[in-house]
């Protein structure tokens, strides 16, 4: 009776595997054909039959996607302004998100709703005022349009806000009586044990930034200020079908997340799961 | 007494000084623009980018524009096909990965690829995928005697390829939130199935969908919110010159469109305005009947 039951159960598992592989097959097979046409020659993307396998390393796929275009630009455009946006809204966020769980001021509650209610609204419903805002600074076509109207965050504010309600009061009122400003005990003694909370909120700034189409596109059209989602659209635009060259810049544009997804894998998961719970 | 007085107001300062740049950049940047759109939504706009107030013009215009409807449409026929079926397939690969499998964060990991993955490279490999002449899909077709469609120029098969693509990158973020959703139901509940011999079939709709309901109506409000916002995929999959475009464009990309290349920010203000109302709509109503189906414990 056990003997028939373990080895249903090896079977059951052996099912599970089954799928989870398939599956898996599924969610990276792209992910290989990408890298597999990426060293293909035209003439071998276009071939019928198709060539699975490149009949050599062509890095010359790569060295196209420099030449022509200014692809180190959008790097340096992308990779500056999500580093601004990812420490300026960790630091907002988290300086509100403690003056709002941990001071008592009038207002609070109406201002902290003011900002919460954002998150209701599509961004489409702002953007256009927004725009007409940065002709008006003349911020067209520049890294600031970028940086400066995406660093108070909703979001943000509310995430933190929930982490430092969920540490002890007790902290407080030593640093108190120690004489410590609420500027300072929140820089002294809540920010670094919400330090989780911060990775959460920045890594998910990283990747909004990073992948952030719309807004690029509004505002800089200029491909010196482009970042690399819509350098690469606009690589679309002139090499439509040159798929080789193609999925050599979109593998160098994903290379960063995925590599600091790998290294930051257990942060990630986290901080997903945690806005899927406390959120 | 005054001690107690000027320690408050000292907080108080504090307090201030801390919210003031989010405070600030939310009020300059959402708020304040969020307000003028309500205005621009009743202005007329020339050409070289003058406006004047033009009434209830743009929603007039709105009831006459078959193709304004036609790409609400097209979202809902987006948000239905990829919506449930993302959520349904992301509790299947959630639930196999909870029962305690070998190499578990292994396939966590490649499930998640696609959503730290640029939308637009993944619009982009998709397209490669898709063509009808090279593509690796139609080629695996072919190889077993069916010839492929034309996917993404073809009116009735280019939403069906969106969605299959909308579907592939979202599982892996689903699946997460789902993850630890199952990781917080109490063993208890299988133990007792267990000893009352409830086979893992029933076991999984008897305990564990009910309970994942809460983590279900978090990730389906969520997932119907940014699929009727749906704009990148569109714009590199399909882009704005394809002929199916007026079958597949979204209402976010009608807005794009009206906004920022026909420059009519006054219609394209007013059409953001509907999209509001109908996210708000749909939420709303998902708060409203989330006591006939969510379970909480």
């Amino acid at each position: 009776m056990s003997k028939h039951g373990s080895r249903q159960r090896i079977n059951g598992k052996l099912v599970v595997h089954v799928i989870l592989i398939l599956g898996a097959l599924l969610m990276v097979g792209p992910f290989v054909w990408m890298v597999l046409t990426s060293f293909m020659s035209l003439g071998e993307s276009t071939r019928v039959p198709p060539v699975i396998i490149p009949s050599q390393l062509r890095w010359q796929n790569y060295q196209r996607v420099f030449t022509s275009f200014p692809f180190l630009r959008f790097y340096w455009n992308t990779f500056s302004t999500t580093v601004a946006k990812v420490v300026g809204q960790v630091l907002l966020c988290s300086m509100a998100g403690y003056a709002f769980a941990r001071i008592r001021f009038p207002g609070r509650d109406f201002l902290f709703l003011l900002i919460l209610s954002v998150l209701m609204v599509p961004s489409q419903a702002y953007i256009i005022p927004r725009y007409l805002l940065m002709v008006k600074f003349g911020w067209l076509n520049t890294l600031t349009a970028l940086i400066v109207p995406n660093l108070a965050s909703s979001f943000g504010t509310f995430l933190l806000r929930q982490f430092y309600l969920s540490l002890p009061v007790e902290l407080e009122e030593a640093a108190t009586l120690d004489g410590c400003n609420h500027f300072q005990i929140w820089y002294k003694v809540y920010a670094p044990l919400a330090k989780s909370g911060m990775i959460a909120l920045a890594i998910f700034v990283a990747l909004w930034s990073w992948n952030d189409l719309m807004w690029p596109l509004i505002v800089n059209s200029s491909p010196l200020k482009m970042p690399l989602s819509a350098g690469l659209a606009s690589l679309q635009g002139q090499y439509g079908t040159d798929f080789p060259l193609l999925m050599a810049g979109s593998l160098m544009a994903v290379a960063p997340m995925i590599i600091l997804f790998m290294v930051l894998q257990n942060q990630f998961v986290e901080g997903i799961a945690l806005t899927g719970t406390k959120g | 007494m005054s001690g107690i007085n000027k320690k408050k107001l000292q907080d108080w300062f504090w307090a201030y000084l801390m919210i003031l740049p989010t405070l600030a950049g939310t009020l300059i940047f959402s708020i304040w623009p969020l307000i003028q759109s309500f205005y621009l939504a009743f202005t007329k706009w020339g050409a070289f980018g003058s406006y004047e107030w033009g009434g209830t013009v743009n929603f007039e215009r709105m009831l006459g524009d078959t193709v304004l409807w036609q790409s609400l449409r097209n979202t809902i026929v987006y948000t239905v096909g990829s919506v449930p079926a993302g959520i349904a397939l992301s509790i299947v690969v959630a639930a196999l990965l909870n029962t305690k499998i070998r190499g578990m964060s292994t396939y966590r990991t490649l499930y998640f690829l696609p959503v730290v993955t640029m939308p637009v490279a993944v619009a982009m490999v998709w397209r490669w995928l898709y063509n009808a002449d090279f593509g690796l899909l139609n080629h695996m077709l072919r190889s077993v005697g069916i010839e492929g469609p034309r996917w993404l120029t073809d009116p009735k098969y280019a939403m069906l390829s969106l969605i299959i693509v909308s579907v592939w990158s979202s599982i892996g973020y689903n699946m997460v939130i789902f993850l630890s959703g199952l990781q917080g139901i109490s063993k208890q509940y299988y133990e007792a199935a267990d000893i009352d011999g409830a086979s893992a079939f029933v076991q999984f709709f008897r305990i564990t969908l009910p309970l994942l309901t809460p983590t279900i109506f978090f990730v389906t409000v969520t997932s119907l919110i940014s699929a009727f916002q749906v704009f990148e995929l569109i714009f590199t999959m399909i882009g704005i010159n394809s002929p199916v475009i007026r079958h597949t464009q979204s209402i976010v990309f009608y807005f794009y469109r009206q906004a920022f290349v026909n420059m009519d920010k006054g219609y394209a203000s007013a059409i953001a305005l509907l999209l509001f109302a109908i996210i708000m709509a749909v939420t709303i109503v998902q708060f409203r009947l989330q006591r006939r189906w969510v379970h909480y414990e």
